[in-house]
């Protein structure tokens, strides 16, 4: 992997090792600016240890890691207790890290539909309504690198999907590169430009479409019946067949082109239906 | 301007004279350095920790007699240590840092205790040491009070931003580029020198309260962390110059009496309505919370 200029991180077969037990070991991880890289993997795989590597907060014992210079990173954490003891406002926490103007974090707020919250405390935010906040803390930072472990985890559906537009306008707009890690591998944000799929070691890695019908991902997480790396995703990976059907990168035919695990099942069914009816699925010469 | 810096010192040393002053100018200058500590003491609940140091205090005082050098070096040289084996006896994950905690805290107490009794015999005043002797304050005692107590104060506030994102969430404070852990240490032996300047005015057994009973006395009535410092401070002076008179008053121990003090403010303040403490242009987000029944976690 040649590295050039747009890098923001470049992590070459590195590995963290502590008492005597490999946490990961031969990891490959570049983030380029603007780009999006999920990493994905069962607990205990080693994504946060990853992350830590990447953001530069441990070590490698082996293996290169290199880092844009001046690099800034911004950082989601996957759950923050706050103590009721600490008198906390949003605005306050905006500039936890570093002094922000005040029209700086009227921006951020503005941008995750938050303004109203300024003055709240955080204790009393729902967890949809804190995620967005700790979102506009990292960004308001102007991060050349925005990273968030399991952003939307314990968020309901809704807020899940704004988060994730929200993540996706803030690479837009600012172009930074985000590096987000997901035990959810069911689900990987829509223009995600790599997946990593990790254990330990890289199972494998690739663009969304490319990791979900590798044998690696499958063997770890099942079969794509079970699990779908579905719910966010491009357009482009499925293909329009003659008949009206939709069929996916996994090799599935459903109706639609956005089907949900429960659509998917529920048109498995049918198509097995059509095919004891003695219809066959490749029998579009009726259309 | 010779003549008048000279007549500033001379009614200086005038009103030093009065052991009652001094008392209450040492006070007054312990309460303002430990208002924003104790405020992050409570926030990150390390109260024992506080305490423990303050036992280990005791120990630097006997070493200090048994050795015949000042308390003034004895006594932030065992803290400082005492910092240093709990930080390497966290990492035994055998036994929980609360116990840790508590054996270093009473063998310390305990040992200080002995060495006293073994050296200084029947001269030393053991009532002193546990609660404090702050009418025996000194000159000396209130430079150090000032010089050493202000030089705390202003490492605080260069690096507030620091302790308060180490204390909210040390992950984003190190991903982020703040190294939380460098900071705990800061503030670790923030704690022990303040500990060691603190305690001959209040004794061991009081410093602890002497910190966080301000603190916790403000939270109710404040927005931020940087408010909840400052009228800690306040409140810990208000509580220092009400304690003093009153043990003047009601011929009481004066270490006891500021304790006391503080927390019959404590008190007062628990029913200062709610309405009338935190600022009410709080928005919506309580009823917010309440209709939509979130976990406010």
């Amino acid at each position: 992997m040649a590295s050039d200029k747009t890098d923001l991180i470049n992590l070459e077969n590195a590995g963290v090792r502590r008492d005597n037990r490999w946490l990961v070991r031969g990891i490959d991880l570049r983030i380029r600016k603007g780009e999006i890289v999920t990493i994905i993997g069962p607990n205990g795989a080693g994504k946060s240890t990853t992350a830590k590597l990447a953001v530069g907060t441990i070590r490698a014992n082996e293996g290169r890691v290199q880092r844009q210079a001046g690099l800034r990173v911004g950082y989601v954490p996957q759950k923050l207790h706050i103590d009721p003891a600490l008198p906390m406002r949003v605005d306050r926490l905006l500039d936890l890290t570093a002094k922000v103007s005040p029209d700086e974090k009227k921006q951020a707020l503005e941008a995750v539909g938050a303004s109203h919250l300024a003055t709240a405390f955080v204790q009393d935010l729902s967890g949809g309504e804190f995620q967005r906040i700790l979102l506009a803390r990292a960004m308001v930072r102007r991060p050349n690198l925005l990273v968030l472990d399991e952003p939307v985890q314990g968020v309901d559906f809704a807020s899940e999907a704004m988060l994730y537009n929200l993540i996706q306008q803030i690479r837009d707009t600012t172009g930074c590169g985000v590096l987000m890690i997901s035990h959810d591998l069911h689900i990987v944000m829509a223009d995600t430009d790599t997946v990593l799929c990790l254990n330990g070691h890289i199972c494998c890695s690739g663009s969304p479409d490319s990791v979900v019908s590798n044998p690696e991902y499958l063997r770890l997480f099942g079969a794509p019946d079970t699990a779908a790396l579905a719910v966010y995703r491009h357009d482009h990976d499925h293909i329009h067949l003659p008949d009206g059907t939709v069929q996916h990168a996994d090799g599935s035919i459903s109706d639609s082109c956005h089907p949900d695990k429960h659509e998917h099942n529920h048109d498995r069914h049918n198509h097995d239906g059509h095919n004891h009816d003695g219809h066959n699925h490749d029998g579009h010469d009726h259309v | 301007m010779g003549i008048i810096t000279m007549g500033i010192i001379t009614m200086g040393m005038i009103m030093f004279d009065d052991f009652f002053i001094r008392a209450l100018f040492a006070g007054i200058g312990l309460a303002v350095i430990v208002g924003p500590l104790g405020c992050l003491i409570i926030w990150r609940k390390m109260a024992f920790f506080g305490d423990t140091l303050a036992h280990a205090a005791l120990l630097g005082i006997a070493l200090a007699i048994l050795a015949d050098v000042s308390s003034l070096i004895a006594v932030p040289f065992v803290t400082l240590a005492i910092c240093i084996a709990i930080m390497v006896a966290k990492r035994t994950p055998s036994l929980s840092s609360d116990t840790i905690l508590a054996i270093l805290a009473h063998s310390t107490l305990a040992l200080g205790l002995v060495l006293v009794s073994v050296t200084g015999g029947r001269n030393v005043d053991v009532n002193g040491l546990l609660f404090g002797d702050i009418l025996s304050v000194d000159t000396t005692d209130l430079l150090v009070i000032y010089a050493g107590g202000g030089a705390i104060l202003a490492i605080i506030v260069w690096q507030w931003r620091r302790l308060v994102a180490a204390t909210l969430s040390p992950e984003i404070a190190e991903a982020e580029g703040l190294s939380p852990q460098r900071t705990e240490w800061l503030f670790m032996v923030l704690i022990a020198l303040v500990v060691s300047i603190a305690v001959k005015l209040v004794g061991v057994l009081l410093i602890t309260a002497l910190m966080i009973i301000p603190a916790a006395a403000a939270r109710r009535l404040v927005t931020s962390p940087e408010m909840m410092a400052v009228l800690a401070s306040i409140l810990g002076v208000i509580g220092v110059i009400a304690g003093l008179y009153g043990s003047a008053e009601f011929d009481t121990p004066s270490g006891p009496s500021i304790i006391v003090a503080g927390a019959l403010l404590l008190l007062g303040l628990t029913f200062v309505p709610r309405r009338l403490s935190v600022a009410n242009d709080s928005p919506a987000p309580y009823n917010h919370h309440n209709e939509a029944g979130h976990d406010p976690k």
